[in-house]
């Protein structure tokens, strides 16, 4: 993975929108607005620097003017760019309207393995997620933020806390920001999991109700957002709910950060406008690099879908869900044709079954068989009878956890035998097929499962 | 249905004991390890109280009545970053 240390190649597909239309800051090249400063230097934005591109961010400073804000980000029709693609204008409004005193969490651990945004705009832009935090923290009467990061970044931990002293230095820390480095297993960044950790228990998913929006942090009302989902508030806040409304569709506004990668010439974050068709987005990592079969969309939590279909459908929630996807967090992967799409998902489907929180049934006794059953199916000898047990069990796993881990790991196993169905009747058989043993596509870490000590 | 409770559980408190499919075998089934798998469909007169019964049983305490949705949004719509 690249991050975004490539630069988009084609122009023709980046130029739909205009590029710097004479009000500094708005619109970087190829339309750029999260990723402005990288594509002006091609480097990360100091706090000078930012605040040359953007202005210093308009605090509100009485209730009326946060108010305002709030409807400024529902008037945007901004979503939450961490996965559920939930109103954020609406979740802003819940947090402010509740009892006691409000707590802002910026999530920035970014548990999907083959997603780099959240780091990548951490790394470039992160003043533009300090802004949003803080306007954010405003916005819903909060005092106090906090910035949850995994702790395999400590590097960027570090930059942020200076990043953190240095806004209070001069004046632009309104509200105080601490920065924590969380364990980083994969459900460590549900954010329930957050709320655990920070109130001085295990990053593991609680049970709920209560929704963090209604008891949170400190069992006070808790707003708790994707780092990029901030960022792009920051900008709505200077520029207003029109601006941000010229990139994308009036369902499906604004741009987002995507992470391309797989069997593509030019793999890497970019910043692109909601509600392109898919293929068009591959084209902007430079296209594929041989003959695709299947895009994963969504990571690990994701769905499955053919290549053919998959580069025709729009990149909106609306236009995924009628095929059983979403946008996720951006997550995108192109799975050549002549990979085992069976093996790929057997070893995801097992570091998920590791990766559980082992504290509900299905996740400790369903998604390991499931994974079990699955790497029968790539490397093993099958029945169609054991195909028949598999699709019941995978099924099964939804809505049946504390989180939303095993409807991820069920969505994920289900698509596959949908979209793999030519390879599921080619194991049935006669076996593996030759590729089943190929270098892995998806980026599956064999670290060991977490242990009981190992999520404080 | 608007006012109805429905059976709510708690899973990562349930353990598996099964009292709730022995109680309530019209709402609750068990998969093969023996956790419940169980719709949330309204409960009314007769089935609710049977309920309130399997919920007093519950050895985890995991089973619970859920009360008609406020107008906080539900767990399906609610906030997830």
């Amino acid at each position: 993975m690249t991050d975004a240390t490539t630069t988009p190649t084609d122009l023709t597909a980046l130029t739909a929108l205009q590029t710097g239309d004479g009000r500094d800051g708005m619109l970087g090249p190829y339309g750029s607005r999260l990723l402005h400063g990288w594509y002006d230097t091609g480097r990360a934005a100091g706090l000078d620097e930012h605040l040359r591109r953007y202005g210093p961010p308009p605090f509100p400073r009485t209730a009326a003017a946060a108010d305002r804000l709030v409807r400024a980000v529902d008037d945007a029709g901004l979503t939450g760019r961490g996965g559920a693609a939930f109103p954020t204008g609406r979740k802003l409004r819940t947090v402010a309207g509740g009892r006691g005193t409000a707590v802002v969490v910026a999530n920035g651990m970014e548990s999907e393995p083959a997603s780099r945004k959240d780091e990548t705009l951490l790394d470039l832009a992160p003043h533009l997620v300090l802004d949003g935090i803080t306007l954010a923290a405003a916005a819903v009467g909060a005092d106090v933020a906090h910035l949850c990061l995994p702790r395999t970044r400590q590097n960027q931990a570090q930059a942020l806390r200076e990043a953190v002293e240095e806004r209070r230095r001069v004046g632009l820390a309104p509200v105080p920001v601490q920065v924590h480095e969380l364990p980083h297993h994969y459900v460590s960044s549900e954010e329930t999991s957050l709320v655990r950790w920070l109130n001085g228990g295990d990053a593991r998913p609680l049970a709920t109700p209560p929704r963090p929006f209604e008891k949170g942090v400190g069992r006070r009302p808790t707003l708790i957002d994707n780092v990029e989902t901030l960022a792009h508030l920051a900008l709505i806040a200077r520029y207003g709910p029109h601006w941000f409304r010229g990139a994308g569709r009036p369902d499906a506004a604004g741009t987002t950060l995507v992470t391309l990668s797989g069997a593509l010439r030019t793999p890497g974050v970019y910043e692109v406008e909601m509600g392109l068709p898919l293929g068009q987005l591959l084209d902007i990592a430079g296209g594929p690099a041989e003959p695709l079969g299947s895009v994963l969309l969504g990571g690990f939590f994701g769905s499955w879908l053919p290549a053919e279909q998959a580069v025709r459908v729009p990149f909106a929630k609306q236009d995924l869900a009628a095929l059983g996807a979403g946008p996720g967090a951006g997550v995108i992967v192109a799975l050549p044709a002549r990979t085992c799409g069976l093996a790929e998902t057997a070893r995801v489907l097992g570091h998920l079954a590791a990766q559980s929180a082992r504290q509900c049934g299905p996740c400790r006794l369903g998604l390991p068989a499931v994974a079990a059953d699955f790497a029968d199916l790539a490397w093993g000898r099958v029945t169609p009878e054991a195909v028949r047990r598999l699709e019941d069990r995978a099924a099964l796993l939804a809505g049946r956890g504390a989180c939303r881990h095993p409807d991820g790991a069920s969505r994920f196993a289900t698509t596959a035998l949908r979209v793999f169905a030519d390879d599921v009747r080619h194991h049935l058989r006669l076996g593996p097929c030759a590729s089943a043993g190929d270098e892995p596509v998806l980026p599956v870490s064999d670290s060991p499962a977490p242990d009981d000590q190992e999520w404080r | 249905m608007a006012g109805a409770h429905s059976l709510g559980i708690d899973r990562i408190a349930c353990d598996g004991y099964g009292m709730c499919a022995e109680l309530l075998p019209e709402l609750v089934d068990l998969d093969e390890w023996g956790y419940p798998i169980m719709g949330s469909a309204p409960l009314t007169g007769k089935a609710l109280g049977h309920a309130r019964r399997a919920v007093a049983a519950c050895p985890a305490l995991a089973l619970r009545l859920d009360r008609p949705p406020g107008p906080a949004p539900d767990r399906r719509s609610a906030p997830r970053s």
